[in-house]
């Protein structure tokens, strides 16, 4: 063996070494989330680095989806207090799905009018619309808050949804691009045959631009799903709180000396659940998104 | 940024003539009718941009003169809130665990990011592990704070637990001053380096192969390609991805919230959750205002000089 097939037969075992590493620290903490939600607090205190569950219950999840009874969570070291993550998972389905099919459909119908229609005003109203990407959130979200509160929508699914449900600079320059990139051959021969503008939008343009817009629709819902900070300003009254600000209240309620690790494991799962399925169904799709958003 | 240059490219010849024509009240028939529908396709996003992004940007900056606490009408006061903040202890401090919260993340994450990215395009073209690598993007940053905050957990935290088996004594991860928020940046590592390394994997799959070939052919190390060809290629990607990372790790606020809420004293009090307490803690809404305006002032500094320093729009392979 020359000595350069050898040293690179040593960098292939180092990388892979690497990447096994890098992989174990990825996945190893969603394992511990399930190990932990099937556990005892009582044996988990006694025995806190069990591989397996220790003292085997489905109680957590009982607990915090508000199945168990006080005495039943007291006994298993829950605080007493059960929760029911149900509704919240209501809200944030309600949320994140509302959210991301207007903002993708109004998206859509802005891009078209960038890409296709000609219009006075058309390239500064394009400009316009991209400054926003400028701006961060933290510079919108209190002044947001107080329109929101003035229109009398806290608390509200509307006053939850509207402030990002109807632009999105990032959207309608993603989409407005890819539509530029499609020939515009079977548009034209449409119009020629009789069609109006609108009906070719909706039944050609849209069609060929499905691909982006499952794109961005999966992207979206991800963000939505994961968002905490303008549910945490928008909402107080747990009849429209999404899942994050459940659980978060539910770490943060949960007492300082002796906290009820396996419930919030339990609730940790099931708020990360549907993404999880999400993944298991569009695995490749996502991967292919977040490289085909980067080099866009 | 990319994007304008992006739209400056394909303006194609022919527009110069159309938009000639349409300066003189000509449309052609085929665009008859357009302007009217136009307007009505992108009404919903005008006023959303409108409504909620260009009258709370300065409304934003007006509430910044004001003392406004909500329930009452906003009174101006001038400059008083930024002179305030210039005085006020606990902002420099949150501006200061900011910065190196900023400075930790972002470039172990790059690092880190660009490794990964690197080891698999050399290794594997398998998208189940690319996936799995992205799996700790798909879940909040309150997940990810609360699985953390029991993995680091002083007495029953595995973390913990190997350290002391291995020899070590238990570091308090998220309740010690000095440690906060290097924990609160390695969590976010966590978190965030997957998708990094996805979009630094899918701007190496942008450079033809070819180049490599002509490298071995004059014996370069895989090393020294890496170095010579590799980073340079992928200068705008990866000028890209700091100019994010750097403007999303400093509005870092769920994991903060999640795990230490700015404890201990303050450590770990970035400005986000400074700004938060201010408004909602104490309903200082003005202030917070102010100190918004000025985050975001920095952002736009830090983003101007990146760009500069990276070179951004180039990529240099000659260098």
């Amino acid at each position: 063996m020359t000595p350069r097939r050898r040293t690179l037969r040593i960098g292939r075992t180092a990388a892979w070494t690497y990447l096994v590493a890098v992989l174990f620290v990825t996945i190893f903490p969603f394992y511990w989330i399930l190990r932990t939600a099937l556990s005892d607090n009582y044996a988990l205190s006694a025995n806190p680095a069990s591989i397996l569950p220790v003292g085997f219950t489905w109680g957590p999840f009982q607990r915090v989806l508000g199945l168990a009874t006080t005495e039943q969570s007291i006994a298993e070291g829950g605080s007493g207090a059960s929760i029911s993550l149900g509704h919240y998972l209501v809200n944030s389905i309600v949320y994140a799905s509302v959210s991301t099919g207007l903002i993708v459909f109004f998206s859509t119908l802005a891009a078209y009018a960038f890409a296709r229609l000609h219009w006075r005003g058309r390239d500064f109203m394009f400009s316009l619309f991209l400054t926003a990407l400028m701006v961060p959130g933290i510079l919108t979200l209190l002044p947001n808050f107080v329109l929101v509160k003035e229109l009398g929508l806290l608390n509200t699914y509307a006053g939850l949804i509207l402030p990002g449900a109807l632009f999105s600079a990032f959207n309608i320059f993603f989409l407005r691009q890819f539509m530029l990139g499609l020939s515009t051959e079977i548009e034209e021969a449409a119009l020629l045959d009789g069609a109006g503008k609108l009906r070719v939008l909706f039944g050609i343009t849209l069609p060929m631009t499905s691909g982006p817009i499952v794109t961005l629709s999966i992207l979206g819902f991800i963000g939505m799903w994961n968002d905490y900070f303008w549910p945490l300003l928008a909402t107080s009254d747990d009849s429209v709180q999404p899942l994050t600000l459940a659980l978060a209240v539910f770490k943060q309620s949960s007492p300082q000396a002796q906290p009820d690790w396996a419930g919030l494991m339990a609730a940790t799962l099931v708020a990360a659940l549907p993404m999880l399925v999400l993944f298991m169904a569009f695995g490749k799709r996502i991967v292919n998104s977040i490289g085909f958003s980067g080099i866009k | 940024m990319a994007v304008l240059e992006t739209t400056a490219r394909e303006q194609r010849p022919p527009r110069e003539a159309v938009r000639r024509r349409r300066a003189a009240g000509f449309t052609s028939p085929a665009h008859r009718g357009d302007a009217r529908l136009a307007w009505v396709l992108i009404a919903p996003a005008l006023i959303g941009f409108l409504v909620f992004a260009a009258y709370p940007t300065v409304r934003g900056i007006y509430l910044s003169f004001t003392d406004f606490a909500v329930l009452s009408p906003p009174e101006w006061i001038g400059l008083d809130n930024y002179t305030h903040l210039l005085h006020d202890e606990v902002f420099w401090s949150a501006l200061g665990v900011t910065v190196y919260f900023v400075v930790l993340s972002v470039s172990i994450s790059l690092v880190v990011s660009i490794v990964t990215a690197a080891v698999l395009h050399r290794l594997t073209s398998s998208t189940v592990i690319r996936g799995l690598i992205i799996l700790p993007f798909l879940i909040s940053a309150v997940v990810a704070g609360t699985v953390w905050s029991w993995m680091l957990d002083t007495q029953l935290g595995i973390v913990n637990i190997v350290i002391k088996a291995l020899g070590g004594d238990g570091i308090q991860f998220l309740t010690s001053r000095g440690w906060a928020i290097p924990s609160i940046a390695l969590i976010s590592v966590w978190k965030q380096m997957g998708y990094t390394s996805i979009i630094i994997f899918a701007g190496l799959q942008t450079i033809p192969p070819t180049i490599y070939e002509a490298g071995r052919v004059d014996g370069a190390s895989e090393l020294k390609m890496f170095q010579r060809l590799t980073l340079p290629l992928l200068r705008p990607i990866l000028a890209l991805v700091v100019v994010l990372n750097v403007i999303g790790a400093f509005q870092v606020f769920d994991i903060v919230q999640v795990t230490t809420k700015g404890g201990p004293a303050n450590a770990s009090n970035v400005l986000q959750m400074y700004i938060y307490s201010k408004a909602f803690g104490q309903f200082d809404f003005g202030y917070a205002a102010a100190m918004s305006l000025s985050l975001f002032v920095i952002l736009i500094a830090i983003t101007f000089l990146q760009m500069r320093l990276l070179r951004a729009n180039e990529s240099d392979t000659n260098a």
